[in-house]
This record gives structure tokens, sequence and C-alpha cells, in this order.
């Protein structure tokens, strides 16, 4: 099996290499489009500015080319976030795979603080991606900006208030929260990804 | 509910743990990726490397261990110690390091913070701020491993970090750091309310009630101790259980 990590100017590719790796796979991390193409799985992680990353992708035409991917794909972070339609994120159009909406969290008070750091629960969890994952599981978030809810979402969180810890639409997952840092629960999600 | 979390530090001279009283009296705690691991396996949510050797020569070194944490543990961690450059932090991230932790470079130049925020985002620049409090009532930073006083107010300058990028501030009380009497409640308590970032607060944790009075009276988002955990005197599945059965939002 060929899986492929995609490279480009967002943060933590390597640990998703890492994690791969500390489960016995492999993974080629690579922008190279024919690579990409040829993968049994594609993984789209990153951490990172929404407007830079796309800006980074459009000039690659990485963009067309994720869209377009036949092959079970996994966003992961800013991944999952730039496989929507929009970011608020300094107000950038992304890659429109999912219909949701990414907007920054608004705290209702000063105990809430922005961006999230940490592990929070991951519920009403449906579909293949969560197979021996229990409901309400622990899972390590990062992230400033979040996707709302909606006809893909297959995970919630509550943070101010509920949004998509994950969506899934035909081939193409995301998720939130970093699998590749959740412990147990991530790699047995990596695992089911990579046996989809 | 996103929960408090429990991080135990390592600080490493020479590729091992080691863990100073006050600061001063180092002793050697073990290796520090047989430990990491075994933290990540009991629960620990995070890991913070010190390394307090932090050389150029050694920089290296150091990178290499950061590579074999991050080929081992399946936690999140945060690597700290003599952090300057752009170029230093690409290389700890790169090697698979989460976060990265600056202190006194940052107050010597605090335009690092931003530059740094801006490169690599502000969710891995961790700003630590050594802290006392003086006979005149006030917390002050202080620089070099707690060596060297400065008039600056931590209030201010943790505000000014968080201004500049700073993503968590992690707050170590001198006064408390090796006492194991209790976390340092009233200064984690204020910056915490003041401020719009984690706080992740550090020194005097000494029983399972210090951590649970640092998550409510001290309102910290994470709490740090190293000798307790490396001497088993609380351990981590302990700790977590009792926390939980009080009622504080904990990943269990």
């Amino acid at each position: 099996m060929k899986t492929v990590i995609i490279q480009y100017n967002a943060g933590n590719i390597q640990s998703v290499l890492y994690a791969l790796e500390r489960l016995g796979e492999t993974a080629l991390v690579t922008d190279d489009a024919n690579e990409i193409k040829t993968a049994d799985k594609v993984i789209f992680p990153g951490v990172g500015e929404a407007s830079t990353a796309m800006q980074y992708l459009k000039e690659r035409k990485l963009d067309l080319l994720i869209k377009n991917l036949e092959q079970p794909v996994l966003g992961i972070c800013l991944g999952m976030q730039l496989m929507c339609t929009h970011s608020t994120e300094n107000n950038t159009p992304c890659l429109g795979i999912f219909e949701e909406q990414v907007k920054q969290f608004k705290p209702l008070d000063a105990t809430i603080k922005v961006p999230q750091i940490g592990w929070n629960t991951i519920s009403n969890l449906k579909s293949i991606l969560f197979e021996g994952i229990p409901e309400n599981s622990y899972a390590y978030f990062v992230h400033g900006y979040y996707a709302a809810t909606g006809a893909h979402t297959i995970a919630t969180t509550n943070y101010v208030e509920d949004y998509s810890s994950a969506l899934q639409k035909n081939n193409f997952y995301g998720v939130q929260f970093h699998p590749e840092k959740s412990a147990l629960i991530g790699e047995q999600l990596i695992k089911n990804f990579l046996a989809l | 509910m996103l929960t408090k979390r429990i991080i135990p530090c390592l600080d490493i001279k020479d590729g091992r743990t080691v863990k100073g009283v006050n600061f001063e009296q180092l002793r050697d705690a073990g290796d520090p990726i047989e430990l990491a691991a075994l933290y990540a396996q009991e629960g620990a949510d995070e890991l913070v490397f010190l390394d307090i050797t932090a050389t150029i020569e050694k920089r290296k070194t150091l990178s290499q261990l950061v590579n074999k944490i991050a080929h081992r543990i399946n936690i999140p961690f945060t690597v700290g110690g003599g952090i300057k450059t752009e170029e230093d932090v690409s290389i700890l991230l790169q090697n698979g390091a989460d976060k990265i932790s600056i202190n006194s470079a940052a107050f010597l130049d605090p335009t690092i913070i931003n530059r740094f925020a801006k490169n690599f985002g502000s969710q891995c620049v961790v700003l630590a701020i050594d802290t006392k409090l003086e006979a005149d009532g006030n917390w002050y930073v202080y620089l070099n491993g707690g060596r060297q006083k400065t008039d600056s107010l931590t209030t201010e300058w943790a505000k000014k970090a968080v201004d500049l990028g700073a993503g968590e501030i992690l707050l170590t009380s001198m006064n408390h750091d090796g006492t194991k009497q209790g976390f340092a409640l009233d200064i984690t308590a204020t910056l915490s309310s003041q401020l719009a970032v984690p706080i992740i607060a550090s020194g005097g944790g000494g029983t399972a009630a210090h951590f649970y009075d640092v998550f409510t009276t001290g309102k910290a988002d994470a709490a740090l101790a190293a000798s307790i955990f490396h001497y088993k005197e609380v351990p981590i599945p302990d700790l977590k259980k009792y926390l939980h059965q009080k009622g504080v939002s904990i990943r269990i």
C-alpha cells in the first residue's frame, strides 16, 4: 500500500509521518502531483494559517488535484478546514469539498481561551473511521477556528458551542483533532483510515 | 469538555533527565525517552523537555533526542532551552516537537515571539516566565534560570508577550519551586484571568490536593511538575483519578 502525506507550507507534517512509523507503516511526504494521484491513501495534515496555505496550494495547482482525488483522503486540523468551502480566517475561499463553514471561536467570557489547546471529547461518532473508538473518547485539539456542524458531520465536540470535530463526504474524511498526538485513540483512527 | 492538563517536565542535561531543587543541586532521574514513554502510557496529557545544557555544540544532540522522542510517544510535547533563532525552532519542529518554549531570549529580544508566531503559528510558541514574589509585594521576572532579576512585573511582561503572539504561558514561581508546598495560586489566577491564552502553572506541586487547588483557585489550564513524578511520589494515574473524583474536568 502506498500512503502519501501532502507536503505544503504548513506545520506538523513530520509528526504525522512519525505517527505512521510508530505503527510500523511508511509514507511518502511529497507535493508531487503524480505521486499523490497514484497513492492508495492520501493524508492532508497541517497546522497554520488558512490564506497562506491556500495560496501555496493554488500556486502549485494542488487545490484542484486534492478536490479530484478518488482514493480515501484524510484531512487533519488545518487540512480539514481547507477541505471546507470557506474560512473566515483572512476571508479565505477553500477547496469546497465539505459545505460546512469555518469560523473563529467567539468566547462568551474571559474563562474561555482561544485557541482551544488540549484534550476534549469527541461525540456522536458515526463513521467507519471511528471503528473501535468509544463515544466521548478524548482527542487532542489545537485550533482557533472550527467547522460548524452540518450534513457531513461525523463527530461533534463542544467548545463555546457544538462544532464538527470530524467530517466525511464520499472518499473525503477530515478530523479537527490531531490523531497523531491523541494517544491510543488517535492510533486506532489512523489504523482505521489505512484499512479503508 | 476541554480538560485540565497534567504535564510532567523533564529537565535534560547531556541526554539524561535531571531535576534541580530550587534551580540548584541536580539529581539524575533517568533516561528521558523511557521516562517520556512511561508518562505517555500513564496518562500524561503533554510533556515538556527543557534542555538545561543548551550550548551550541549540544544542540544537534538535542534535535536527535527530540527525533527519538517523537518516534516513541503519541502525545504532544514541548521543547525548550537555548532557542534563539527561526532555524533553532525549525529544526526542533521538523524533528517532531509540537511546541517550543522560550524564556530569557524572548525577554531580551521580544521581537522573536512575533517572528516565531508568524513563521510557525502561535500554537507552538510557549513563553516561559520564571517569577519571584519580592518583599514589595510584586511578582518580578527573572532570567537565566532564575539567576538574574529584572525590574519587569510578571503581569506586564506576560501581557506584552501574548500581544506579540505567545500561544501559552508557562509560569514558574521561584518562591514555590522545589518546596512541594503548593503552587503560586494568586499570580497564576491573576494571569489566567487577564490573558486570553492558556496558563501552565509550575513550581510547588507536592500533593494531589495542590493540583486541585491550582486548577480551581489558581484557574490554571495546565499544571507542570517534575520530581514528584520522576520519584513516583504522586503517580499520574492516582492524581488524575483524584482530580476526576473531585469534579475537575480531566482525561482519564
